[in-house]
Formats: structure tokens, C-alpha cells, sequence
């Protein structure tokens, strides 16, 4: 029950959110976003010791199609689980930072898509996972596209236009898994579309060779893997700030975790035969992305080609199909996350006190903002992956996965620390320290309602990067039962 | 005697919707001295509700055909004829401004109205290719009359006169068609067709059976507007008073696509070899040119026509995957699209007439803002257009997973494919009034749409009922 509470519960407050106003709307959705964390806290501490059976809900949903109603935890989806119930508070609080119109149709979109992104971590039936992988993007293309910047109706098309077609190629292999399930020639209601009924199919390697890639385009788009992401730097810049951080920090994962769920397990013949080509995408993608994010002179730009170069070390990591590769995958989804929303948070709080993002408007801000830019540092050393902060360890195991799976694509990989550590120390200084701008003298540092955001986002930046046991020891189990069903 | 007859076809036997409907048409016509809404309306929607009713009792209740083979009401008949009733029901508020505009000849639409069901309901339970016959010209001949209602505006005389050349031509060549096949099986009744078309000592009359049976495909492919003879509907649909288009583009494909369907299935299935290649390239065609052609249209009202032709082409999908089946997931998936597609059509063409009455505006412009002055029109309207498009939590995907699931079961995996970038077209003209509505700013000018109580509890059954079929399908599904 308490899985189905999880799901459900953002969905009910964004419900409730259409009939409240004012004050009561930001009271009612931080609440229930808190709440929602509590829950899933208590899930995991409960899921520690009990085990998931618990959390296995299977209903009936489509019975003339064999179509069911299946959500369940493992570690893997419970790490997820709680990444998105702990930001989604805090993507929420920075949210009322600013005035947007219609603000409780803003927090409740806001709220409609947690239950998207929760669906997408808990389902065990394919098409239960379409279904939600697509309700996510719905509120999230409302948010960017009616709260956006200037270019916003043309970025968001094409985001959504991309996004949805990958789905449908996706969607088209699983209705072609879902009808290899069962009798052949069967009717519908016979055939199965749960994720154990696909992991025991058995079918040729030329069949999984096509699958694979009808399935992966959803997730590279998603992602985004190179060359599939040319929708992500737009869409990232124009949305509004908490549309930036759901999509970054979140919805970014889906990609990764849909690769981990419903890709490698499920057809493993056709992982092997692409292994190659896509860990060389995601590692052009590293370089590429680090690159242009050296020449950008906006902010948040600089800050979304800095995203893509790091998702394309967390894809080659998965790829690498070692143990430790995606370990440091979960762990960086974690720590990549946290470290996200904080970068985007001090961009737009930056934003909102100096109306621009455009780097060479600002410098020297730093005088007049001394806990701003000790946040701004923190987040952008776990970035660069400074020893003793989250972003470390999920890059150390990442590249040890890596150089496990090939010694010169880890090294040529690991140049992404390198370059990480050029662009955004270099955005730091021109941003914060360099020559006075006309803002150095008025700039205001953090409020005490700012600080709340960033403390959470920084102690969890240290947790896992000095305890990453607490997280690896829960997701240990899954991923070993992920590369066996792959090994198979 | 005639008492106990009469007994018969009110109570037990389900002639009940075809007879009140009649009726009632009748007595309507009557009623043209009231010239009010007030009473006309209400009395409509109680008389179609009861219809409705009267139709659902008959579920699972097992009938012989009525009149020698000429009427059969079965479960399919029910399912069907329970679409164009419930679809008609939610139409009718957005009938209103009828009345405001001072329009004399109220009562005379509604019996029209309601005779049009009758030659719908017709359509849907034929036994006799006559009856057949007979269905589509009540249907077509209320519609010539209702396309031309707005007798002042030269586009809606242009659409009556269009409609009703290109029409009457059409059933002309069904009729040819109906001949053609008598006279190659000597029989009206389907199932003495199937039996006969199946008889291998018919071989030498084959030539005749095929062209009977194209030029059946042609006349009711017209009234479906399916490609290559779709070529009236943007025109009539566009000059056609919103609530008529409305009308035609749910009741009349969806009684179109039932009567298709039971041809194919009951009377044809031994001639799939030759039926199938031909619908299969029309399917192809119709989705083509109905997604293209409405990718390239300003006018939303436009484009709904477009997306309606486009919309044929996913239910000949079904057509084709029926493989001359009519139970099953093909024809349960043709049932669960046609009323997902019935019920966001009804509503995106409630709130496009609303607003387009309101601010005289047909284009996506006309739409602008209507995010903030109207957040339930637009609100509706999104959720009928991604219905349309076949995004989940709406009716409109799980009405093209069912159609497109049962096709790929039976092997016809091109078509399928070619169907899903089809619908990635779509998605690009079904997000235009979503993106006028939310993301664009309204005009300076601009006031809430007036919408009336009983249009507001409509508009939000209709949204209910797409979500409702979007999340739990469960209930519609599979029933056939």
C-alpha cells in the first residue's frame, strides 16, 4: 500500500492545488512534497530491513490486453525514489522565489510530474512505464513552455516533438516484446507486457539488435546521449529555473535508469553487439559537451553543456556493464542530481538579484556575497569532483568502471574531470571573483529562505561523498541482479 | 393481433431507440411554434438519454433479426449505436447560440437531428445490404439540410451544395455497388452474401462481386472521408455550422465505420483477397494525406477536418486487422477508438465553437490566451488534443495502442510503422492550439468566453470521460 501512497500522493495535492490560491497553494504543495519525502524515508529505512516484497502492488488494469497495474521497489528504484521526493521540495521552495503567474497551477504541474517521474521508478510493467514516461512530460512541456524565456513556444516543440518521438520507437519495441510474450497468435488479453515476462523471453540476436536501438532511442533522447541532444542546451536555458532543475536533475535520470531497468536486462544479445558504438557516443558526447561549454557565455547554458558532458560519462559507465561502472552510476545519478539543482538554484539566484546571465555582464560579485559564493564553490567542486564530495565518487567509480571495460577509453573519459574543472573554474572567476562589475556593490548574499535550499543540497553532497555506503549498500543488490539477468 | 405485434417491437424486441427516435423526430416538428431552447433542449437530451437506456438494456440480450434479415441487434449493434447516442447527447448543449442568434427553424433541426440517429442506429444493425442503403440516406439527406443551416453565410450554402452533389453522387455508386452484388449472389442478407461469395461455383461471377464490392468501398469510404475521397470534408467541414461539423465528424464515421466493418466482416470475409490490398492502400492514403493536409492548415477548424480524415486511416487500421473478424481485438479496438475519438472531438469542437463565436475567430489565434481567460475551455481542449494525438492519460492513445496492438498480432507490421510517423505528425498540429492557448498571450480586448452551466458540466464530462478512458480503460476494452 505504502507504494501506491507514494505514487498517488503528489498526484492528490496537485488536484487539491487547482481549487487553492495564495498563500495556502505554496503551504499546501510544500507540505505535501514534504510529506511525500517523509514517506519515502520511511520506505527506505522500512525497505532496509524488511526487504521489498512489501512494496510489490499487482493489480489487474487492462485485462483483455494481459496489461497490469505492477509497481514494486528494489534498491535501484528506491535510490531513485528518494533523489526525486528529496529535491522536489526544494525545486518547489526555489520556485517560490519568484512571482509567476497562476503560481498554484505552476506548483501543482510541479506536483503532477513527481508522480510521473515516481511512476516511471516504480513500474514493473512495460506498459505501465510508457504511461507514466510520457505523464512526466507533459507538465514538465506546460512548465518550460508557458513560464519559459523569450524563444520558449519553438525550444519546447521541439523538445517535446523529440522526446515523444523517442518514446514511440520505444513504445513500438515494447508492443513487439509484449506480443513475443505468450501464445503466438494469441489475442491480446494472452500476452504479458510485465517486466519478468520480458526478461524470459527468448529471441535471436538480429531481433535484439533492432530492439535495442527502437528501445534506447527514448532513453538517449532523454539522457541526452550525442547525438541526440541537440533539444537539451535550448530547453534547459529557457525554462524557468524549477523547470530547469526537474528536468536536469530528475528527468535526466530516467534515461539512465530506464537503461538499467528495461534495456540491458531485457535484451542483453543486442547490449553486447552495441556496446561499442554507444560507449564511444557517450564519450564523444563527454568531450563534445565539455568543448562548447568552455566557449558559452551564459550561465545556464554553460551549466546544461556541462550536464550533457556528465551524462555521457554515467552512460558509458552503465554501458561498460561492470559492477562497478554501475555503481558509480547510481552514485552519480545521486550526486549529479544534488549537485545540479544546487548549480541551477545559484544561477538563477545570481538571476534574480542581477537580472542577467550573461557572464561577461557580471564579476566580483563575490565581495558582497560570501555564503553565495561558498554554495556556488561547493556545488561546483562536487561538479568538478573534488575528493571528499558526492560528485568524486560516482566519477572515480565511473572511470574505474570504464578503464575495467577499456583502458584508453577510461583515460580518454577521465579528461572529464579535467575539463569540468576548466569551465566551470573558470565561470567561477569570472562569474564571482575577476574585475568589479556594475553589481558587485548592490548584490545582496543569500537570504535565510535561500540557505534552506542549499544546506540540504550540500550536506547531502558531503554525505555521499564521505558515507557513499549508505547508497551503494542499497543499490548493491539490484545491480547484481541486473548484470546476472544481463550475463544470462 | 396488431396489438400483441406492436407489444413485441416496443418492449421485447429493441426496435425501442429506432422507434422513439422516429417518434419523437416527428413530434418535434410539431414543436416549432416554441421557438425556445428551453424547453427543445432539455427535452432532447431527456428523450436521448432514455434512447440510451433503452439501447444498454439490450446488452448481452441475445435477439433474432428482425423484418426477414433486415435488422440485427446484437452486442456490436449496441456498443455502436450506445457511441452515436452518447456522443449526440454531449453535443447537444454547444447547440445554444442557435437560439441567441434568433434562428426561426429551431425545431426542424432537431427532428433533423434526431432522424439522422435513426439512419445511423440503421447503418449500425443492417442484416440486408437495402437497409444499408436506406440508413445512409436518411443520415446523409438530414445532413445535406443541416450542412446548409446557416442559410446567410455563403461558405455554409457552398458546404450543403458540396456535400450534397458529392454525396449523392457517392451513395449513387453504393447503390450500383449493392446491384452489382445481388447480382452475383442473388442475395441482400450478409450472411447469405458471405456464404455465396465463399461458393466456389460463383468463380465465373467474380469480376462482377469485385467491382460491386469496390464500388461499395468507394461509397462508404466517401462517407468516412477516407483518401482518396476525402477531398469534400475540409471544405464542408469548414463551411458547415460548428455544431453540424461536429455532428458529422463523430456520429456519421463512427455509424460509417461500423457498417464498414460488418460488410467486410459478415458478408466479405471470403473476399479478403481482394478487399484487403485495396483498404490497406487506402489506409496508407488517408493517413497520409490527412496527417499532411492538416499539418499545413492555420485554421483550426480546418484542421480538425484534416485530423478527422487522419483519423479514418487509424480506424481502416482496424479494418484490416479484423482480417473479416467481428469480435476480437480488432473490432473492440475500432469501438474503444471510435468513442475515444467521438467524445475529444465533440469536445474540441464545443470549445472551438464557443470561443470562435465568441471572439470570431477561426485561426489558432482565435485561441490565444484562452489559458488564462477560460482555464476549463483550454483545459478540455488540451486533453481532447492530446487525446487526438495519442498521448497518454487520454482515451486517444490506449484507442491507437488497441488498434495498433491488434494489427502488429496479425502480422502487418509496415502498415503499423507507417501509422506511428504518421501520428508524430500529428503530434506537431495537435500541440498548435495547446501552445495558442497556454503560451501565447491573449488579446488585449480579450473577455472570458460566456459558457453556460450545462455547457460547463458537458465540457467536464467530456474531459472525465478522455481521462477516465485514458487511465482505467479497462471498462471500454476488449468488449467485443
Amino acid at each position: 500500500m505504502l507504494t501506491a501512497v507514494l505514487l498517488f500522493l503528489p498526484l492528490a495535492a496537485a488536484l487539491l492545488l487547482l481549487f487553492v490560491k495564495g498563500a495556502a497553494a505554496r503551504a499546501l504543495a510544500f507540505g505535501a512534497s514534504l510529506l511525500e519525502f517523509v514517506v519515502a524515508a520511511y520506505a527506505a529505512f522500512d525497505f532496509t530491513r524488511h526487504g521489498s516484497a512489501a512494496y510489490n502492488l499487482n493489480y489487474s488494469w487492462i485485462p483483455s490486453a494481459g496489461i497490469t497495474f505492477h509497481i514494486g521497489l528494489d534498491g535501484l528504484s528506491l535510490l531513485m525514489v528518494l533523489l526525486t521526493t528529496f529535491l522536489v521540495p526544494l525545486i518547489l521552495l526555489s520556485a517560490f522565489k519568484r512571482d509567476y503567474d497562476n503560481p498554484s497551477t505552476f506548483y501543482a504541474l510541479v506536483l503532477f510530474m513527481q508522480t510521473g517521474l515516481l511512476g516511471v521508478f516504480l513500474s514493473l510493467d512495460a506498459f505501465l512505464f510508457y504511461f507514466f514516461w510520457e505523464v512526466a512530460l507533459i507538465p514538465i512541456y506546460l512548465l518550460a513552455g508557458a513560464w519559459g524565456g523569450e524563444r520558449r513556444i519553438a525550444i519546447t516543440l521541439k523538445f517535446f516533438l523529440y522526446t515523444v518521438v523517442g518514446s514511440l520507437l520505444m513504445l513500438a519495441g515494447f508492443v513487439y516484446l509484449y506480443l513475443q510474450t505468450g501464445p503466438a497468435a494469441g489475442s491480446l488479453a494472452q500476452h504479458s507486457s510485465e517486466l519478468s515476462a520480458f526478461y524470459s523471453l527468448k529471441l535471436s540476436a538480429s531481433e535484439q539488435s533492432w530492439l535495442f536501438w527502437l528501445i534506447f532511442a527514448a532513453f538517449a533522447v532523454k539522457m541526452p546521449i550525442f547525438p541526440f541532444h541537440t533539444w537539451q542546451p535550448d530547453t534547459y536555458t529557457e525554462a524557468p529555473a524549477p523547470a530547469t532543475m526537474l528536468l536536469s536533475g530528475i528527468m535526466l535520470k530516467m534515461g539512465i535508469y530506464g537503461t538499467m531497468r528495461w534495456l540491458l536486462p531485457v535484451v542483453p544479445l543486442g547490449v553486447s553487439q552495441w556496446q561499442k558504438p554507444v560507449i564511444i557516443l557517450s564519450v564523444i558526447g563527454i568531450i563534445y559537451g565539455a568543448i562548447i561549454a568552455i566557449r558559452q557565455r551564459d550561465v545556464k547554458r554553460l551549466m546544461a553543456y556541462s550536464s550533457l558532458s556528465h551524462v555521457g560519462l554515467m552512460a558509458a559507465g552503465v554501458f561498460s556493464l561492470t559492477q562497478i561502472g554501475l555503481q558509480g552510476a547510481v552514485i552519480q545519478m545521486l550526486a549529479h542530481g544534488v549537485n545540479i539543482v544546487g548549480m541551477f538554484f545559484v544561477a538563477d539566484a545570481i538571476e534574480r538579484r542581477t537580472g542577467t546571465r550573461h557572464i561577461p555582464d557580471l564579476g566580483g560579485l563575490t565581495r558582497r556575497t560570501p555564503i553565495l559564493s561558498v554554495c556556488f564553490l561547493i556545488m561546483l567542486l562536487s561538479t568538478v569532483a573534488l575528493p571528499l564530495t558526492g560528485g568524486f565518487v560516482g566519477e572515480f567509480l565511473l572511470l574505474a568502471g570504464m578503464y575495467q571495460y577499456n583502458a584508453w577509453v577510461g583515460a580518454i573519459a577521465g579528461l572529464t574531470i579535467i575539463f569540468s574543472a576548466v569551465y566551470l573554474l573558470r565561470m567561477f572567476q569570472r562569474v564571482m571573483l575577476g574585475p568589479d562589475s556594475s553589481f558587485s556593490e548592490t548584490i545582496t548574499d543569500l537570504t535565510g529562505g535561500e540557505l534552506l535550499i542549499m544546506v540540504p543540497l550540500i550536506v547531502l553532497v558531503f554525505w555521499i561523498g564521505l558515507f557513499p555506503n549508505t547508497f551503494l549498500h542499497i543499490s548493491e543488490p539490484a545491480v547484481t541482479n541486473i548484470l546476472a539477468l544481463v550475463g544470462r | 393481433m396488431t396489438f400483441a405485434v406492436s407489444r413485441t417491437f416496443l418492449f421485447e424486441a429493441n426496435m425501442t431507440s429506432i422507434i422513439l427516435l422516429s417518434v419523437f423526430g416527428i413530434l418535434n416538428l410539431f414543436l416549432g411554434f416554441l421557438r425556445s431552447n428551453k424547453v427543445l433542449l432539455p427535452g432532447a437530451m431527456l428523450l436521448l438519454l432514455a434512447v440510451f437506456g433503452a439501447n444498454y438494456a439490450d446488452w448481452n440480450v441475445v435477439h433474432a433479426p428482425y423484418f426477414n434479415n433486415m435488422l440485427v441487434v446484437d452486442n456490436y449493434t449496441v456498443a455502436f449505436t450506445g457511441i452515436v447516442l452518447l456522443t449526440t447527447i454531449l453535443l447537444l448543449p454547444f447547440s445554444r447560440s442557435y437560439v441567441v442568434a434568433g434562428e426561426p427553424n429551431l425545431a426542424e433541426y432537431y427532428a433533423l437531428l434526431l432522424f439522422s440517429l435513426v439512419g445511423a442506429i440503421m447503418m449500425i444493425g443492417y442484416d440486408h445490404l437495402l437497409m444499408l442503403f436506406v440508413g445512409i440516406e436518411i443520415l446523409s439527406i438530414s445532413m445535406y439540410v443541416l450542412a446548409g443551416s446557416n442559410k446567410r453565410d455563403s461558405r455554409s450554402n457552398e458546404a450543403a451544395l458540396k456535400y450534397f452533389l458529392m454525396g449523392a453522387f457517392a451513395t449513387g455508386i453504393l447503390l450500383f455497388g449493392v446491384a452489382l452484388l445481388y447480382g452475383a449472389t442473388g442475395t441482400f442478407v450478409l450472411s447469405q452474401l458471405a456464404t455465396a461469395v465463399a461458393n466456389p461455383a460463383n468463380a465465373s461471377l467474380q469480376p462482377m462481386l469485385y467491382i460491386g464490392i469496390l464500388m461499395m468501398i468507394i461509397g462508404i469510404g466517401f462517407k468516412v472521408s477516407a483518401a482518396p475521397f476525402h477531398f469534400w470534408t475540409p471544405d464542408v467541414y469548414e463551411g458547415a455550422p460548428t455544431f453540424f461539423t461536429a455532428f458529422m465528424s463523430t456520429v456519421v464515421k463512427t455509424a460509417g465505420f461500423a457498417a464498414f466493418l460488418k460488410l467486410l466482416a459478415v458478408a466479405l470475409p471470403a473476399a479478403q483477397g481482394f478487399w484487403m490490398p485495396t483498404i490497406q492502400a487506402m489506409c496508407a492514403l488517408t493517413l497520409l494525406l490527412g496527417n499532411v493536409g492538416a499539418a499545413a492548415q492555420t485554421n483550426t477548424k480546418r484542421m480538425l477536418a484534416y485530423s478527422s480524415v487522419s483519423h479514418a486511416g487509424y480506424l481502416l487500421i482496424g479494418l484490416v486487422a479484423s482480417k473479416g473478424v467481428l469480435t476480437g481485438d480488432a473490432a473492440s479496438g475500432i469501438f474503444f477508438y471510435s468513442l475515444a475519438y467521438s467524445i475529444a472531438t465533440v469536445a474540441s469542437f464545443g470549445v472551438l465553437k464557443l470561443v470562435s463565436d465568441h471572439r470570431r475567430h477561426d485561426g489558432y489565434a482565435g485561441l490565444n490566451g484562452l489559458g488564462k481567460t477560460n482555464p476549463l475551455l483550454a483545459f478540455v481542449m488540451t486533453a481532447s488534443m492530446l487525446s487526438l494525438a495519442g498521448i497518454p492519460l487520454t482515451g486517444g492513445f490506449f484507442g491507437k495502442f488497441f488498434l495498433l496492438a491488434a494489427a502488429v498480432g496479425q502480422g502487418y507490421i509496415g502498415l503499423v510503422v507507417f501509422a506511428l510517423i504518421m501520428s508524430m505528425v500529428g503530434l506537431y498540429y495537435y500541440l498548435r492550439p495547446i501552445i495558442a492557448m497556454y503560451m501565447q498571450p491573449a488579446p488585449e480586448d480579450a473577455t472570458p468566453v460566456p459558457v453556460d452551466g450545462i455547457q460547463t458540466v458537458t465540457l467536464v464530462v467530456l474531459a472525465l470521460l478522455t481521462i477516465a478512458l485514458g487511465i482505467v480503460p479497462g471498462f471500454m476494452s476488449g468488449i467485443l
